[in-house]
């Protein structure tokens, strides 16, 4: 059964940069499944960051046709575009994006003054104590990020980008900041969100070991779509960052 | 989004700095404070001139006898003898807009009582209508003399506060005897306290007798030696009158008379110098004018196009000029106070700009995760408007505050107003919303993506 989350149809994007203009995206056509777990890779430059901003609804393409959760998203007003980042969509940043001075549970619940039917203050402090809790930070919940590490700062982001339930998590080079040990945590809560909770996850990354453990990975280059290909077998025993499995891979058309 | 949570999160926003936020609001705290001390201390000291004007009487008319033409020959007020103290009776009896009248005769002789002597700023000769019309009617101590007192001219007189304490040395004067230029009039009544007028003349300071006593015992014994203000006593007929009463029981059938006489230029020995009225209330002093003018007209047999032989003036209008300067002081202090106001909205403006340039990556952020952008316009906005609102309230308490140390320090009266203290609170809102709106639409109009970039 192939449930189709995201649709790209040749997404073009170009900047205009006075008189000549930069072509950044040159025609991708994607599908991506619900709970796929999808590593994005590429030189830098090749246009991960802008695809990223695209599939984040931050960003519209100049042309082509961008289906999420089957609504055609490129065309939409960006009063409703916000509304789709605040139900569908989660985001972490390379440089968490935490508010500054604020306690991690006012932090994770943030998102919510923007949801229309809001939940109850009570409902929503407890759903955000149980996913500081998921992420391993019961204990640190009055903590604001100067008293976190970098790697429990990602996971209160993380936490934040789940307090609406969202069905798809965009991270662009999540664990850049971070060292190899707090990137094997980090990973391994992706592993494990797209394992039990079914999160379609997409994830930009420039190493070999992050990109390992995703299932499929897409490798852009000047804007297009160099390859995409599907690993088989087990998923990577953690922690075993460093050394990746040879596993066999298959090209995707 | 909710505006509880609106609420929440820009109070939230503003603790993260508090410091700032202080520093932010201080101009509105200043502007409104200063606004709310000069409401109080102005309306304070505009309503002790209202209260000078009323103990003064508000109502009250005077006419003076005497062309008050400004072409050709004048002679000055008081120059002709043209007011009666029967003008005074047929205004009270026809003028239906006056409440009370009284005739007043002046002088200002020395007073001697034992081995103290004294000479009061106001020595009236009157009728007890006086403190009617007055609005003085309520006496410290004693009676107020009789209409009959001023049929017989009799030595009786009622003193001010000034007077107890200069010449009875404090000591109850009722009863007592006081020596007017060698004529001993006896103390009946004591008048309750006055003040000041609008002008600072102490209204205590005051001998009240029956005007034909004061006219033709005290004025007239030597009419030269009293003063300027009593011109009319030094002429020939009130000489005349003098040596031909005795008793007072002939001043009034020799006027009534007079008047029954009809003559074309009757000698109107009962000249006073003034006549003191008030209206039946406030709004009533134009028609009352009216009324007046045209009786005294017709009783003095002027014909149309002949000049007033007699000026009316109104009591309020000199003290409503006093009035007037004192409002013009505390708008332009208020103006000054207003402009402080709009420095402090400035002031908000700029940190507010500040506070968005900084916290650019938060406004991404929130746009990332669902704020549209006029979540962000009103958030910002409120953030403003908020710390304009705690500015004015905290301005409110400083500024009442300082009206109240002024006085009790300096003695001021202040008054403190409702209106103030609504508008206050209202300008401080508008402050908010005027000039912390520019900022919040620019965060507004931020993109999300190059937001979230910035460093
Ligand atoms: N707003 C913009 N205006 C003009 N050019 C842009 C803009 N954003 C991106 N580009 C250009 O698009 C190209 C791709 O940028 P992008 O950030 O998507 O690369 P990336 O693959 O994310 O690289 P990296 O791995 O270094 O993050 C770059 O050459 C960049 O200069
Ligand atoms: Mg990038």
């Amino acid at each position: 059964m192939t449930d189709v989350l995201v649709k790209l149809k040749d997404i073009r994007r170009t900047f205009r940069m006075g008189e000549i203009s930069v072509h950044v995206l040159r025609g991708i056509s994607l599908e991506i499944e619900r709970g796929a777990y999808i590593a994005l890779t590429g030189s830098s430059g090749s246009g991960k960051t802008t695809l990223m901003n695209l599939l984040g609804c931050l960003d519209r393409p100049t042309s082509g046709e961008y289906w999420l959760d089957g609504l055609e998203v490129s065309r939409m007003s960006s009063d409703a575009r916000a509304m789709i980042r605040n139900k569908k969509i989660g985001f972490v940043f390379q440089n968490f994006n935490l508010l500054p001075r604020t306690t991690a549970l006012e932090q994770v619940m943030m998102p919510l003054a923007y949801t229309a039917t809001g939940l109850s203050e009570r409902n929503a402090k407890k759903r955000a104590v149980e996913l500081l809790k998921m992420v391993g930070l019961g204990e640190r919940m009055d903590h604001r990020p100067s008293q976190l590490s970098g790697g429990q700062q990602q996971r209160v982001a993380i936490a934040r980008a789940l307090i609406n339930q969202p069905p798809i998590l965009f991270a662009d080079e999540p664990t850049g900041n971070l060292d190899s040990r707090t990137t094997a945590e980090i990973l391994e809560m992706f592993d494990r969100l797209n394992r039990t909770e079914g999160i379609t996850i997409i994830l930009v990354t420039h190493d070999p070991t992050v990109a390992g453990h995703a299932r499929r990975n897409i490798r852009l280059r000047d804007g297009m779509v160099e390859s995409d290909t599907i690993r088989e077998g087990p998923p990577p025993t953690l922690p075993s960052h460093g050394e990746p499995a040879p596993d066999p891979e298959r090209q995707v058309a | 989004m909710t505006i509880r949570k609106t609420l929440s999160t820009a109070i939230r926003a503003l603790r993260r700095n508090v410091t700032r936020s202080a520093l932010t609001v201080l101009g509105i705290v200043i502007g409104i404070a200063a606004v709310i001390a000069m409401m109080e201390i102005g309306k304070g000291s505009s309503g002790s001139i209202a209260k000078t004007i009323a103990s003064m009487g508000a109502n009250n008319l005077l006419i003076f006898p005497g062309t008050a033409a400004t072409g050709g020959v004048s002679f000055g007020g008081g120059s002709s003898l043209t007011l009666t103290a029967e003008d005074c009776d047929a205004i009270l009896r026809e003028c239906s807009s006056i409440a009370s009248a009284a005739p007043l005769v002046r002088a200002r002789p020395q007073l001697i009582y034992q081995d103290k002597n004294w000479v009061p700023t106001f020595v009236y000769g009157s009728t007890p209508a006086y403190l009617t019309v007055r609005d003085w009617s309520q006496l410290a101590d004693g009676d107020i003399f009789t209409d009959a007192d001023v049929r017989n001219a009799s030595r009786v007189c009622v003193v001010g506060q000034t007077l107890v304490r200069e010449l009875f040395g404090g000591v109850n004067p009722v009863g007592k005897e006081i020596r007017v230029k060698n004529v001993a009039f006896t103390v009946v009544g004591v008048l309750s306290p006055k003040g000041a007028n609008a002008f600072g003349m102490d209204q205590d300071d005051i001998l009240l007798a029956p005007w034909t006593t004061i006219k033709y015992r005290v004025s007239g014994n030597s009419g030269s030696t009293t003063s300027t203000s009593n011109s009319s006593t030094s002429t020939s007929s009130a000489n005349s009158a003098d040596s031909t009463f005795p008793g007072a029981a002939a001043v009034f059938p020799a006027q009534s008379s007079t008047q029954a006489a009809d003559a074309p230029m009757p000698v109107r020995f009962a000249n006073v110098d003034q006549v003191i009225m008030s209206a039946t209330s406030g709004d009533q002093i134009k028609s009352a004018i009216r009324e007046v003018t045209s009786l005294l007209r017709e009783r003095h047999r002027l014909q149309k196009g002949e000049p007033d032989d007699f000026s009316i003036r109104d009591m309020t209008e000199s003290a409503n000029a006093l009035a007037s300067t004192t409002n013009m002081m505390t708008n332009l202090l208020l103006a000054v106070a207003l402009i402080s106001l709009v420095v402090g909205g400035v002031g908000i403006m700029n940190i507010m700009l500040v506070s968005v340039t900084e916290r650019t990556r938060e406004i991404g952020l929130r746009m990332a995760v669902g704020a549209r952008s006029r979540d962000i316009l009103r958030q910002f906005l409120t953030e403003a408007t908020l710390l304009c609102l705690i500015g004015g309230l905290l301005g409110l308490a400083l500024g009442r505050g300082s009206a109240l140390m002024v006085q009790k320090f300096l003695r001021w009266p202040i008054e403190s107003s409702v209106e103030a203290i609504i508008a206050s609170i209202v300008v401080s809102a508008v402050v908010g919303i005027v000039f912390g709106f520019y900022p919040a639409w620019k965060a507004s109009r931020l993109d999300p993506i190059e937001a979230l970039r910035y460093e």
